[in-house]
């Protein structure tokens, strides 16, 4: 399973991968997601093994180093950290940062390596599965994930459908895809080809964050001191290993599910971790299974949110969209045929998941006093690179100073999205599933000869169909539910 | 009293088109009823060439749906009105000032003088007043970046008046 990964080349990609993820996690605004768009036109000197083990150790590594800076600053390095924050920054403030970052840390890894190895049992049946899927079923499947995205993700779910309605809509610029016609393009050439996702991805992530660190220039930190990481006691142990193992699961299948994993699956995972404990009234206060339960949760979702996008094309989070765009530009389809004809591939991937985990468990234990001070680095100065970094970036990718302008446009647009509750994760899903869910919809109108009725007849779809009712439903009962 | 209900008090004394609800729910439908208009005059294809639907169809769809939702949400926002978002600071305006001089100063003289200028004009308005530093952001960092791109990824950036002085 391994093999592929023995060469120097790929474990430089590896190293240089966890180091610079953990580096993004750290950096509050910045992430995995971001990070990754970033460097995906790096990627293209790369070779297709190289381009995704880079991007993954990115999305391992800079998934835990949120963790860091939610624990010594309590601000959340990656809104999947958000969670870690609750009990991490107490704890510290206790004088425990050590001991907070070692739970962090220990919890961390094993939920990392529980998820990657749910994918590697997990991705090939689903894969299998979808050798009966035809086009209708994709697209009911398709409609399934972005119901999912607006249930289980983060704010309104009204608001959350109509960005990734807002997405697809933007999918639809350009060429259509099956007759030629021109959409949306008002005579505008470059235009034609549709709008790229790396424009869009880098505006809505780093130029709108950039936007909202200029309205927080008053902002001052606090860092807490820390001393070392210390590995947690054989008491923290005993009391957490239930909640890990328990996080561990839940992140893992809030993962395989398309949202925003890695935030739910925390808060989810601290929240099932308060209802079991012995001493729930410590959540808030310093609680070290508070910790353990957010940040296995967080790390266990890496890997699941891997499953849906390798075996099915579809992602689990915003940044296995970002990995499933490098797979695409690196001419690799995701899906059952990619399980059946470059197997050394995946077990390349799932190698290197796996070693990215371990990594980051030994950088961030010995170098976490090291990544904290990265958060010293003012605002003023790491922002206007970053920009430049982007504009590079984004310009690289098709040589067009169009998609500069579209990224600085989706930079603002995805700012007052932020600022009026609409999350931007589904507008990037909504991009991604938008050629899938309207081409499987023609495609599957031309075989019912345009009867629409007859998807019901197609069992999975309408399994799809009738889990989509539910995730719409879910959230109207919940609020009910609270009302009440 | 807490500050969210203070907050929303403060939202719902306004009259309803400053209110922020009403402003995302216009910008909404404004744009959505353009873009719907606009379907209307893509090409249609030939009955006998159409795959399940007119390429329109989709859009159109997509857009009533975008108009639906947004109308359930201000519906939503009189029972449940948002809270009132803080006024935007100078340096936030300073900085779209600075994108709308990248777009020009990119499209008529340099992409890398652009970026050099929005990154000076971005640090120092955000509080940076070393030079040192100004022209580390400024300077040494697009040049590393342009001699990176460059060099290692083999990109060609496009002409303009610093940036021809080292290709020609």
């Amino acid at each position: 399973m391994m093999a592929p990964l023995f060469s120097s080349k790929l474990l430089i990609v590896l190293l240089f991968g966890t180091l610079f993820g953990l580096i993004l996690g750290v950096l509050p605004g910045l992430g995995p997601t971001t990070g990754g768009a970033l460097i995906l036109p790096f990627t293209m000197t790369l070779d297709p093994l190289s381009a995704i083990v880079l991007l993954t150790s990115i999305y391992c590594a800079g998934t835990y180093g949120g963790a860091i800076t939610a624990v010594l600053i309590n601000t959340p390095g990656t809104p999947a950290a958000a969670a870690t924050c609750l009990d991490g920054y107490p704890l510290a403030q206790k004088g425990e940062a050590g001991r907070a970052l070692g739970m962090a840390t220990v919890s961390s890894t094993v939920g990392g390596i529980f998820s990657v190895i749910v994918l590697v049992f997990f991705a090939p049946v689903l894969a299998k599965l979808a050798y009966e899927f035809g086009q209708p079923e994709y697209f009911a499947l398709a409609i399934f994930g972005l119901t999912m995205l607006a249930s289980i993700g983060e704010g309104s779910p009204i608001k959350n459908l109509i960005a990734g309605a807002f997405g697809i809509l933007i999918s639809t610029i350009g060429k259509d895809f099956m007759t030629s016609i021109d959409r949306f393009t008002y005579g505008i050439n470059e235009l034609s080809v549709g709008i790229g996702f790396i424009p869009v991805v880098v505006g809505l992530f780093a130029i709108s964050e950039m936007l909202t660190q200029s309205t927080l220039l008053d902002q001052v930190f606090k860092r807490v001191a820390l001393k070392a990481v210390k590995l947690p006691s054989l008491d923290d142990y005993k009391k957490t290993w239930k909640t890990i193992l328990r996080s561990s699961g839940i992140g893992s299948f809030i993962g395989v599910l398309p949202a925003e994993g890695g935030t739910v699956a925390s808060l989810i995972g601290y929240s099932e971790a308060k209802r079991f404990s012995k001493e729930p009234e410590e959540f808030g206060k310093g609680s070290i299974e508070g910790i353990a339960g957010a940040e296995a949760a967080n790390n266990a979702a890496t890997g699941g949110a891997m499953v849906p996008t390798l075996a099915l094309g579809i992602p689990g989070s915003a940044t296995t969209a970002v990995i499933l765009t490098g797979l695409i530009i690196h001419g690799v389809r995701p899906g059952p045929d990619l399980f059946r004809e470059q197997p050394d591939f995946l077990y390349g991937i799932f190698g290197a998941m796996l070693i990215a985990n371990v990594l980051f468990f030994i950088f961030g234990f010995f170098g976490a006093k090291l990544f904290a001070r990265i958060t010293l680095v003012p605002n003023k100065i790491l922002w206007p690179m970053i920009f430049a970094v982007s504009v590079c970036g984004t310009y690289s990718l098709s040589q067009s100073i169009i998609d500069v302008w579209i990224m600085l446009f989706f930079g603002v647009l995805g700012f007052f999205m932020r600022r009026f509750g609409f999350s931007v994760v589904p507008v990037i899903i909504g991009l991604i599933l938008g050629e899938l869910v309207e081409g499987t919809l023609r495609q599957s109108l031309v075989i019912f000869d345009g009867n629409w009725l007859m998807f019901l007849t197609r069992p999975i779809a309408l399994t799809f169909f009738i889990l989509s009712f539910i995730a719409l439903a879910f959230p109207l009962l919940r609020s009910k539910k609270q009302k009440n | 009293m807490n500050n969210v209900q203070k907050k929303k008090r403060a939202n719902k004394s306004l009259p309803f088109f400053f209110k922020d609800e009403f402003k995302v729910f216009f910008v909404i439908i404004f744009f959505s009823t353009i873009l719907l208009i606009s379907t209307f005059t893509f090409d249609k294809v030939p009955p006998i060439l159409n795959r399940g639907i007119q390429p329109a169809t989709f859009p159109k769809g997509l857009l009533v749906l975008i108009m639906f939702l947004t109308t359930i949400i201000y519906y939503l926002s009189f029972k449940n009105p948002w809270k009132k978002e803080k006024k935007l600071p100078k340096p936030f305006f300073l900085t779209i000032l600075s994108f709308i001089l990248f777009v020009i100063i990119s499209k008529t003289l340099d992409f890398f003088l652009a970026i050099s200028v929005l990154s000076i004009f971005v640090s120092y308005n955000w509080g940076e007043k070393r030079v040192f530093y100004l022209l580390l952001v400024g300077i040494i960092f697009p040049l590393v970046v342009f001699i990176f791109f460059e060099m290692i990824l083999g990109l060609r950036f496009p002409p303009g008046i610093i940036t021809n002085l080292y290709y020609y």
